[in-house]
């Protein structure tokens, strides 16, 4: 069966919703399909806790907005992205609260901000520590005002479908029935997210696979910047729990074992005391960029001042001082979260966290309109690098992107499918029965097949984990290409116990897990060959920055054997490369 | 050996099974493992036929509610050592459709949700523009409607609740505490569109307060508190329209 639409989108999270209602809004006479594999409330946009920054206040200036993301992301940053992005971020946050986002507020009922890591001004607008919750839900009840927007929620897509030189929209499965059916758009934005479950330990929920990375890698779109993986700083051990850095941003502090406020140590400045008014001192100690506590934490362990524990070693973060009252103002979901999975209450104790996989600065290459280089593809939100965070995100900015470039993809979108031609129907529908054919050869008709989904993925997470991981080397990354590689030949013999097709959940589970070795073949490969350290990606070979050769975004293509490395040019316009301080 | 943990779970395939059954899975046992973490377990060591919905597994996407030893409780938030060393029963959300195994069927939820219209309804021309900024709300405005806003979906509160379970027409706990949260939020004029849908049903004048609902939900929002508020609102508005008409200015 094929379903025709003018505009697919591919996920139903914040980037998804906010495409969708910009189309609605501005063409109503469009058909817009929103496709998710979960219902959409329950997208990842959910687990955000710390805020989303916009300039707002009198004191803050877009310019030090732009220059706090660009020196965050190490230069990487397409400067004519950022300027954009930063342009536009409070008028989509002012339209947040429109929509009636419950932003925590200033006493004369402004909306009030927090600082974050890495910021020069306070800018993060919060509501709460549950501030992507909060957003998902307004943006996704928003969306059921517009009676133009069809969801097809559980529907798994597979594959994206290409005809004519163009993308015409996906493949999918319906999970309730598991029937495989064309769902076909003029135009297509895929907004899947990251794909933090490549990772041991991530703050990334499950669906959190790379599927529409994976399906733009395998068409042909190149997959940028995918060796920078952001570690967050301070996960909780065993689960990957996020602590929100606004635990930080209220004053939160981080200490080794010796109860010692380490990250002095580590050109981020000095402490001030505790009960200091200037503390936290913005851009400074404990409010310095994740890339670099992540690898403080790192460098403290190689000391031995790390707290050993059941799930490895931690060290400590301490909002004692905060105190109960503003502990459950202004960070209740931290208390809830350190209770419920550390055991321990941050009134009374310092809670025990260690770096975890956040976030993926790379993503499907596209230019500033979101659009991919295959035509009728366009990409917004974690899945796509446009690039705005570059090899190290700045926190609180992901949250702002998904509004900016949602709404911006879905507009160009919506424009590119007002001239389309045609849809090619029937030879969609017989790339749809290709698809359903490679899948039931695949998963459903192999009976001689020994490999178990749970044991290439648990050796995919810890081959990525202890070689592609905070520090990398050129002898770790070729171990790791050489286990994917590994990883996809027994692949081939996959076995499913599970032959039936209604909620078939072991069936996506294998296509996720194929999804996630495709893209972390692209995560090591372009590792391997960035031999400099920027940012989040930190060869121990080749520790210094090099601008010269590497001021460049990485593209990774997919081929028959091992994927082609391509570079482009970093867009540099009027701040031009310098060095990072922090502390000073 | 270490120590392990039985789990009996529901288990109903459609296409296989024209009943469900249970089977009874021994899992290790992990002091900070939650329910969670033995299903998963389950799926990914001992059966990979086993279905159910998970992701965030920190208590915020709401997908994982299931009846634990007949209680709704998010899986994810439900941890072994409150059982053991006794045998855990896992079930799909009672009141809904079963799809399969663990996962129930919430269409009914969602097209209530939609018809109880949860967005921001402004009169006609009194919409600000962007350019003019934010709509002022003061931090004891927002507190009104805040523990209403921290609903995650879970469909915990159906499962609980005594009407819902005996007519399914009943709008129900969450969606009409979402109601509320539009409702008392002051950027929004909806209320009388809302209030329609919540005081036409019969629904809302069985829930008896018992509060089933607000003991299950996992987010304290309290949707009983909801209840019994639109119950209010519409024996005032009720009083307004019939007995001073000309008090319907507002």
């Amino acid at each position: 069966m094929i379903t025709n639409h003018d505009i697919v989108m591919i996920g139903g999270g914040g980037a998804g919703l906010r495409a969708a209602i910009a189309i609605a809004e501005t063409n109503p006479n469009l058909s817009i399909a929103v496709v998710s594999k979960v219902y959409p409330m329950r997208s990842h946009t959910v687990a955000a806790e710390g805020g989303a920054a916009a300039v707002i206040k009198d004191n803050d200036s877009l310019e030090n907005h732009i220059h706090d993301t660009i020196a965050g992301g190490d230069w990487m940053c397409d400067q004519d992205a950022v300027e954009y992005f930063v342009n536009e971020a409070p008028r989509e946050m002012i339209q947040m609260e429109h929509w009636g986002c419950p932003w925590s507020r200033d006493l004369d009922g402004t909306v009030a901000v927090r600082p974050f890591g890495g910021m020069k001004n306070e800018r993060t607008w919060f509501a709460a520590d549950k501030t992507g919750f909060h957003m998902l839900h307004t943006l996704f009840q928003t969306s059921l005002k517009h009676n133009n927007i069809t969801r097809y929620d559980e529907w798994f897509a597979t594959k994206i479908l290409v005809e004519n030189g163009r993308c015409q929209g996906v493949t999918a499965i319906e999970l309730r029935s598991g029937k495989i059916e064309t769902i076909a758009g003029k135009a297509t934005i895929m907004c899947t997210g990251g794909a933090g479950r490549i990772f041991p330990f991530t703050t990334n929920g499950a669906i959190k696979t790379g599927d529409g990375m994976a399906m733009a890698y395998r068409a042909g779109v190149p997959l940028k910047d995918m060796e920078f993986i952001q570690y967050h700083p301070t996960g909780l051990p065993g689960t990957g729990i996020l602590i929100t850095e606004a635990a930080r941003g209220e004053g939160g502090i981080m200490l080794n074992k010796d109860g010692y406020r380490y990250l002095q140590d580590y050109d981020l400045g000095k402490p001030l005391d505790i009960d200091d008014p200037s503390h936290p001192v913005k851009k400074s100690m404990e409010l310095g960029p994740r890339d670099r506590l992540s690898q403080a934490f790192v460098a403290e362990r190689e000391k031995e001042r790390t707290v050993p524990g059941s799930y490895g070693h931690v060290v400590h973060l301490d909002i004692r001082h905060l105190g109960e009252k503003k502990i459950d103002k202004k960070l209740p979901f931290v208390r809830e979260l350190s209770k419920n999975y550390a055991g321990i209450d941050p009134v009374y104790e310092p809670i025990p966290v260690r770096p975890v996989v956040h976030y993926m600065m790379g993503g499907i290459d596209t230019d500033i309109n979101g659009a991919t280089s295959l035509p009728g593809l366009y990409a917004a939100g974690e899945c796509a690098c446009v690039s705005i965070n570059g090899a190290n995100r700045l926190g609180s900015n992901s949250l702002t992107e998904l509004l900016v470039f949602g709404g911006r993809a879905g507009k160009a979108a919506a424009r590119f499918a007002l001239d389309a031609p045609q849809l090619d129907k029937d030879s969609l529908e017989l790339q749809t029965a290709d698809e359903q054919n490679r899948i039931i050869r695949n998963f459903f008709r192999r009976e001689r097949g020994t490999e178990r989904i749970f044991s290439l993925r648990k050796e995919m997470n810890e081959t990525m984990e202890t070689s592609a991981g905070i520090y990398r080397s050129e002898k770790s990354l070729k171990e790791t290409c050489d286990k994917i590689k590994e990883l996809k030949d027994r692949f081939v013999n996959i076995v499913l116990e599970d032959k039936s097709l209604n909620f078939n959940t072991e069936l996506t589970s294998a296509l996720e897990l194929e999804f996630m070795l495709d893209v972390a073949e692209a995560i090591a490969y372009s590792a391997l060959e960035r031999t400099e350290s920027r940012g989040s990606h930190q060869r121990s070979d080749f520790p210094e920055r090099d601008d010269k050769n590497f001021l460049k975004h990485s593209m990774a293509y997919q081929t028959n054997t091992k994927p082609r490395i391509d570079y482009k040019d970093v867009v540099i316009t009027k701040w031009p490369p310098g060095e990072r301080v922090y502390g000073k | 050996m270490a120590e392990t943990i039985k789990l009996e779970i529901f288990r109903y395939r459609p296409e296989k099974e024209s009943e469900p059954t249970f089977l009874t899975y021994e899992v290790p046992f992990l002091e900070d493992w939650v329910v969670l973490d033995a299903i998963n377990h389950i799926k990914d060591e001992i059966d990979g036929t086993l279905s159910y919905r998970w992701s965030c597994q920190m208590g915020v996407c709401g997908s994982c509610g299931v009846m634990i030893n007949g209680v709704p409780k998010l899986s994810c938030a439900a941890f072994l050592k409150d059982y053991y060393p006794d045998k855990i029963r896992v079930e799909p959300l009672t009141g809904f459709p079963v799809e399969r195994d663990l996962i129930s069927q919430i269409d009914d939820f969602m097209t209530k949700l939609t018809k109880i219209q949860p967005y921001i309804i402004r009169k006609r021309g009194e919409e600000k523009p962007l350019d003019e900024g934010e709509y002022l709300q003061t931090p004891a405005e927002l507190a009104r409607f805040k523990p209403y806003s921290m609903c995650i979906n879970c469909m915990l509160c159906y499962a609980a609740c005594p009407v819902y379970a005996l007519d399914s027409t009943f709008i129900g706990p969450a969606a009409i505490a979402l109601g509320q949260r539009y409702n008392m939020d002051s950027r929004d004029h909806g209320r009388s569109a809302r209030q329609e849908l919540i005081a036409s049903h019969e629904g809302i004048w069985e829930c008896t307060f018992v509060g089933e609902c607000s003991a299950v939900c996992p987010k304290d929002v309290d949707p009983a508190a909801a209840i019994q508020r639109a119950k209010v609102s519409s024996t005032v508005d009720w009083f307004k329209d019939v007995l001073i008409p000309w008090g319907k200015k507002k």
